[in-house]
């Protein structure tokens, strides 16, 4: 047999440990924390913008990355709501990235995208293309401004 | 080993074309770091528009400066170690190819007809001559390694109980993932896109493209690191003063790379929709597996380095370290080579970030992914390509080094600006500083209401980082355009260092062979990309027309008012 040198072995062991280590972390996490996008198989109905409240603590956005902005470009949302956002191309890839949030998605077009995000601090959080789109790529932003609702 | 004037002529051709477009491709990186840190606050300048030269960087530095030195490298080493040259025609009909195939792309890009970045997704559409000039370059590729193949078939009829060598085995297996990786995107730009871009096709299905394209994307940058691993294991030992520690784990390695480099490629394509989680998670946990033979290379390479160390007088546990050839100018090769090792671990550690599927939520398309390529490729992958295009363009021309003490601090230099170019573009990207975007019309302009203010500091250290980045590539051009306007100095050869091996290790057959590797590669590809191509298919709805760049109307739309 193939004689490994004691070095060797130990170096193997700690190599092993190590992606186990990773590799547990991966499976344990997923679906904890910030997971991947869901898988949504393809509908004209997502390739409308909108906004719709399911109810108070509960939205849905339909949103559409087109050259060279988002639609809607400025969504409202109260302090402690959930939104699932539905995400789809009009035209080329685009990105859509809350940073803050690590909602991090490709606009496709013929495909629709979906991440859920709580929302439980007040502020403007943008969301920023980051995959190249053409010439306005560096413009293409918009907010989600999250708010304590008005009395 | 002396060769004939033909295929000198070939190896020269082919170091020397890549590099001269090297200099657009050195100079657009500069000018990225500019535009980026808010310095220019413009679409182009000199008349070469943002986007348009981020295509020309990476298709140059990362397309056709990798893919010639490898073929290069690869002549010379199979022709060094089997003491016989490659088949003539075929050397010369690879390189037309892939020259042609350069040159149709080169018009596309220069023209301003192809900013579509060097993965080209659709719906952007470029000039078809982009897309017919890259499936050339890449064709033209494939030549040598079926010539080589026969070399060794032949080979080892009369050596079949000797081990294959090591540099030739990497070269082997190299070529052997490029063809199969290849095969993918080469469907994706002949089948899929090219008629799509002349209008014989009315819709793209942009998944499948984009899970074709990374099913080679993914390999593509194995196939970048592969030579200079081959020159970890086999060059670096030698010319440290020492020896390989361990012959079998470079093979080893090496067939963990043939087995593990394809299947990855979804984990570009996790935040992509259709693609299913299961599909994604699977393929992030064989990323993991490819990481082992790179674990295995850090610790055998570090071994051999420390067994030079000690031959040279090195005492204590790290004392090693400071007794190796640095700075000296008659073994530069050293330190191209270990200055890519060290960037390799910070590269490493950010790949393996990237590898994890919750963490690409984080880093995505931000600059966290140019900061961590930059320690890749532009590590290891390009110091091995610019020291040993100076040591092969050298030793065969018979030129001495022009300038060989600015030669060998080129690597540090250029070190020293990744570590500062790559600490501001990774902190950068985890404060969600995008990637592939001209920040200095917007983001970075104090004028603009979307300038962010966070990314002031960040795009800073990109700057001046490149700033040093681009000195060392400019001394670099220096040295090697130099080299070739000297006199001859002596008669030139074809000669490679080659280490010994530390430890006497027989011949095992199963890592002489590549039959059972290549089945088992076969089915591994087969159980992780069947089911991301019936998503792709399946999950998908329409096809997609034709945009550019500069129009949100696609293109048949204009085409059809302006009859």
């Amino acid at each position: 047999m193939v004689k490994i040198d004691k070095t060797e072995k130990k170096v193997v062991v700690i190599t092993g440990i190590v992606l186990a280590m990773f590799i547990f972390s991966i499976l344990y996490a997923r679906n904890k924390y910030s997971d991947l996008p869901a898988c949504i198989p393809y509908d004209k109905v997502y390739t409308e913008p909108k906004v719709t409240k399911l109810d108070e603590k509960t939205y849905q956005v339909y949103a559409v990355a087109r050259m060279w902005q988002f639609q809607p470009s400025q969504i409202y949302i109260p302090v402690g709501s959930d939104v699932d956002f539905y995400l789809t191309s009009a035209d080329v890839v685009h990105g859509f990235n809350i940073s803050e949030k690590n909602i991090n998605m490709m606009a496709v077009f013929g495909n629709i995208n979906k991440a859920t995000v709580k929302f439980d601090k007040p502020g403007v959080y943008k969301i920023t293309c980051h995959e190249y789109c053409g010439l306005g790529h560096q413009a293409m932003q918009a907010e989600v401004i999250v708010n304590y609702p008005t009395k | 080993m002396q060769i004939s004037r033909s295929f000198k002529r070939l190896i020269y051709w082919e170091l020397g074309i890549p590099i001269t477009l090297l200099t657009i491709g050195i100079y657009h990186g500069l000018m990225q770091t500019v535009y980026r840190a808010g310095v220019l606050s413009q679409a182009s300048f000199a008349h070469l528009d943002y986007y348009q030269g981020l295509t020309l960087h990476g298709v140059i530095n990362a397309i056709v400066l990798t893919t010639f030195f490898a073929v290069a490298f690869g002549h010379a080493t199979i022709a060094f170690y089997f003491k016989k040259e490659p088949n003539k025609n075929l050397g010369w009909l690879s390189f037309w190819l892939m020259t042609v195939g350069t040159a149709l792309a080169a018009w596309a890009m220069l023209s301003g007809k192809a900013s579509v970045l060097y993965t080209f997704y659709p719906p952007l559409k470029a000039h078809p001559f982009f897309y017919l000039g890259a499936a050339l370059l890449i064709v033209g590729s494939w030549v040598p390694l079926f010539d080589w193949a026969k070399m060794y078939v032949n080979w080892k009829k009369e050596n079949a109980q000797v081990k294959t060598p090591l540099a030739v085995l990497g070269t082997l297996v190299n070529f052997t993932i490029w063809f199969v990786c290849t095969l993918a995107v080469a469907y994706e730009v002949l089948v899929l896109l090219l008629p799509w871009a002349m209008g014989w096709k009315a819709t793209v299905n942009v998944t499948l493209a984009r899970t074709l394209f990374w099913f080679f994307g993914h390999a593509l940058v194995y196939f970048w690191l592969l030579p200079a691993y081959i020159m970890f294991y086999t060059i670096l030992p030698k010319i440290s003063g020492g020896k390989l520690f361990s012959d079998l784990a470079g093979r080893v390695a090496l067939f963990l790379f043939l087995l593990f480099s394809i299947p990855v490629g979804v984990h570009h394509q996790f935040s992509d929709p259709s693609i299913s989680k299961g599909i994604k998670l699977f393929q992030g946990l064989l990323t993991y597996g490819v990481a082992i033979p790179s674990f295995i290379t850090a610790f055998t390479i570090a071994a051999s380095l420390e067994y030079a160390g000690r031959k040279r007088g090195a005492k204590g546990l790290l004392g090693f370290f400071g007794k190796l050839p640095y700075l000296d100018s008659n073994v530069y090769l050293f330190a191209y080579l270990i200055c890519g090792l060290f960037l390799f671990i910070f590269g490493g550690l950010t790949g393996l970030v990237n590898a994890s599927a919750q963490l690409n939520n984080v880093v995505h398309n931000t600059a966290w992914l140019p900061g961590h390529f930059h320690m890749t490729v532009a590590g290891p992958v390009f110091l091995a390509i610019i020291g040993m295009s100076t040591y092969l363009y050298s030793t065969i021309s018979g030129k001495k080094v022009f300038l060989p003490r600015i030669n060998v601090i080129i690597p540090y230099l250029w070190t020293i600006g990744i570590l500062i170019f790559s600490t501001g573009l990774s902190w950068g990207g985890l404060l969600g500083e995008p990637r592939r975007t001209n920040l200095g019309m917007t983001y970075l302009n104090p004028k603009s209401q979307l300038f962010t203010p966070e990314w002031v500091p960040t795009t800073l250290l990109g700057l001046v980082g490149g700033i040093i980045m681009f000195v060392a590539g400019l001394l670099f051009f220096i040295v090697f355009f130099g080299t070739i306007l000297r006199k001859k100095d002596h008669e030139g050869v074809l000669e490679l260092p080659v280490s010994e091996a530390l430890h006497d290790e027989p011949r095992i057959a199963l890592f002489d062979k590549f039959k059972p590797w290549l089945v088992t590669m076969g089915v591994i590809l087969v159980l992780a990309y069947t089911p991301a191509l019936m998503n792709a298919l399946k999950n998908t709805g329409p096809g997609a027309p034709r945009f550019t760049p500069d129009n949100p109307v696609p293109a048949e739309i204009i085409s059809s008012t302006r009859k």
